[in-house]
């Protein structure tokens, strides 16, 4: 269906990725934010909190971001679309209730603008190294959705896809902006409203009596409702069973967790979303993701200038992995090439599909700035050798 | 004096669904939560707009029992739950039931930031003096000297007053009841649920099973007796000698002024912001 012209601000406009990507949830619908102030992300919700109550939406600064994300999963149980906002220590503060929102299959969006970690890191600078923390990094077996913006025009349209896939799938979709996409500003158009395609959330139409909230069959996504409709559901961070109440027993926790597993690795094949290019005939093939890519491009089209049959595969969607897609290449090409903004985290996984049939080649980077385009054309030449 | 409800109560628990719960014979929690569902039977709250949430702990796994919009959320968060969902739908009345470990400990910071923000909400801090489903650990209010199986020798830390906290961080309602005192408490909730702004009773409820035991008071009966002999209301503790007021603990509401609320306030703002955009356009 089409957005509400209420969040929508048609037009050209020069934004950094923080504000636009802020204007993107605004145009798909969400009307909760919650957040604690944290660079390098707090411009996101600093437009939000301008905007916000000329359109029906309503911001709370929460005392920590403990307390935002539980905030943004209660507020989802009304029914209303929310995000939270954070960059690397509050992303670890957040794991205890995104794990929450897995756990009760609450749709929601995170954003996250990757700082230096660990720990206090680097505030004012970029990193990478939290992108396998996006992954699983709340206790316990789930799986979630990571997008992984490359521009402030991505960092808009990309976050409104994540809104609609958190709804398709009913779990916290995790956006990884990087601190360079983040505080980068470049033009941002808006279409009008009657352009932008959002999921709105669907409710169960099951009388109250039928409505069970965890009732599917294999990779199925349960109904959801909302308090207040006359349902009178139970959500527990318990395992669970198909009414949404406590079993303490293996067979619940079989059906419970396996549950959350597969409705992404089953439902995978439309989840995933990469560009490729050049990919036909190539001897090596680059995979990168957010800032990473941009850089990567000019170390590409170095590598061609000197005669190296180099393609490259841009992650948008970077969990669930493409792990079909790189096991067909696997074998077809000489090696794979995988600079990232962290000691390798992403590499593993590529390695992993690669199963030996390629060689793999991580570039790392520790953080505060991004890859010098000659470090990633010297692991391409060697790939190549 | 309130009528007794008996059968409307059980319209109001999942007793077909639910039951047997996981209370310990002698435990007062069950006690309270009858108490919650007369003063909602005598407002008149229709149970479609009821929301209860809860942190973790065994007054937490009071939601499930109890037929309204019920999340059993994490571990001393159940406040900034209830936040999100009131903020995000107004028209719904959302009670919070948390433990003395679950409000007060890990959720330290939650409910002082709540009293201070004053939204229309209220929350039940069951307070038995410890964490009763871990193993009876020692909690903030657990008193001095008593023991629990993580102060063999006796609880050396002071405690939280919670009414004292709530009232200094700006909780528009304060009060404190018993589960030995069923009908002042129903009481006590029906006014605190009808408070316009954040509102919070401390109930003392006995845990024979982790805090008694460890207390020679094994014996529920014995822990019920004390909540009749150790407390008096605050009207009664006016007409007391302070010698007679040693070691009571008063009952009663402690605080219940008028102050702007929060949704009221957002509303404010908005208004404020949307004569802005008018102005500018
Ligand atoms: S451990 Fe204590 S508080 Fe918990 S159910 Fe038993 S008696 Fe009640």
């Amino acid at each position: 269906m089409k957005t509400d012209p209420a969040g929508v601000l048609t037009g050209t406009h020069y934004f950094d990725g923080d504000w636009a990507c802020g204007e993107g949830a605004m145009a798909a619908g969400c009307r909760f934010v919650a957040g604690y102030p944290i660079t390098p992300s707090t411009e996101v919700v600093e437009r939000i909190s301008g905007r916000f109550p000329t359109m029906g939406g309503t911001f709370i600064q929460m005392e920590d971001e403990l307390g935002s994300m539980a905030a943004v999963v209660g507020a989802a149980w009304t029914g209303t679309k929310c995000m939270t906002v954070t960059s690397g220590p509050g992303f670890s503060l957040m794991m205890e209730n995104i794990g929450l929102g897995a756990m009760m299959e609450t749709p929601c969006v995170v954003v996250n603008v990757q700082r230096g970690g660990p720990s206090t890191g680097l505030p004012t600078m970029t990193g990478q190294a939290d992108i396998m923390q996006a992954r699983w990094g709340s206790h316990g077996d789930y799986e979630l959705i990571s997008l992984s913006p490359q521009s402030p025009q991505e960092a808009f349209d990309l976050v409104i896809e994540a809104f609609n896939l958190s709804e398709l799938y009913r779990v916290p979709v995790m956006f990884m902006m990087d601190e360079c996409v983040g505080h980068m500003t470049e033009k941002v158009i808006i279409p009008p409203a009657e352009e932008i395609e959002i999921v709105q959330r669907k409710l169960s139409d099951k009388s109250p009596e039928e409505y069970l909230p965890y009732d599917f069959e294999g990779k199925e996504i349960p109904e959801i409702i909302r308090a207040g409709d006359g349902y009178r559901f139970h959500t527990t961070g318990l395992t669970h069973d198909k009414r949404g109440y406590p079993v303490m027993s293996a067979e619940c926790q079989e059906f419970n967790v396996r549950h959350l597993v597969d409705k992404i690795r089953q439902n995978a094949d439309d989840i995933v979303r990469y560009d490729e290019e050049q990919i036909d005939g190539a001897d090596v093939v680059v995979i990168a993701y957010g800032i990473t890519a941009r850089v990567t491009r000019m170390a590409i089209d170095m590598a061609r200038e000197k005669g190296v049959k180099v393609g490259f595969m841009r992650l948008i969607v970077v969990w669930p992995f493409p792990e079909k897609r790189i096991r067909e290449l696997a074998g077809n090409v000489k090696g794979f090439v995988v600079p990232e903004i962290n000691y390798g985290q992403v590499v593993l996984e590529v390695e992993r599909c690669a199963a030996g049939k390629s060689t793999t080649v991580g570039v790392p980077h520790g953080g505060g700035g991004v890859h010098d385009p000659e470090v990633i054309l010297e692991a391409i030449m060697g790939a190549a050798q | 004096m309130m009528a007794v409800h008996l059968p409307y109560e059980h319209k109001y628990l999942r007793h077909k669904k639910k039951f047997p719960h996981v209370w310990c014979p002698g435990c007062g929690i069950g006690i309270l939560m009858g108490s919650i569902i007369r003063a909602i039977i005598d407002l008149d709250w229709k149970k479609d707009d009821v929301v209860v949430s809860s942190g973790i702990g065994c007054t937490s796994r009071m939601p499930v029992y109890l037929d309204f919009n019920t999340l059993h959320t994490t571990h001393g968060r159940a406040l900034a739950f209830s936040t999100g969902v009131k903020l995000a739908n107004p028209t719904l009345k959302v009670i919070t039931v948390m433990g003395d470990g679950d409000a007060l400990a890990i959720g330290g910071n939650h409910i002082i930031h709540t009293a201070r923000r004053n939204m229309d909400m209220t929350a039940i801090v069951v307070n038995n003096n410890n964490y009763g489903m871990t193993g009876g650990q020692f909690s903030p209010t657990t008193p001095e000297g008593a023991r629990t199986s993580t102060t063999p020798y006796g609880m050396m830390e002071p405690n939280f007053d919670v009414c004292d906290l709530m009232s200094g961080a700006g909780a528009t309602f304060v009060a404190r009841g018993t589960v030995y005192h069923v009908m002042e408490l129903d009481r006590i909730f029906k006014r605190a649920m009808e408070k316009k702004g954040f509102s919070v009773v401390e109930v003392l409820s006995p845990c024979p099973t982790s805090f008694g035991r460890a207390n020679n008071q094994a014996d529920p009966v014995d822990m019920m007796e004390s909540l009749r002999d150790d407390t008096v209301t605050v009207k009664q503790a006016t007409k007391m000698k302070q010698q007679d007021l040693e070691g009571k603990i008063l009952r009663g509401i402690f605080r219940d002024v008028d102050v702007p609320e929060y949704l009221d306030r957002y509303e404010e703002l908005c208004q404020r912001a949307r004569e802005r955009l008018e102005m500018n356009q």
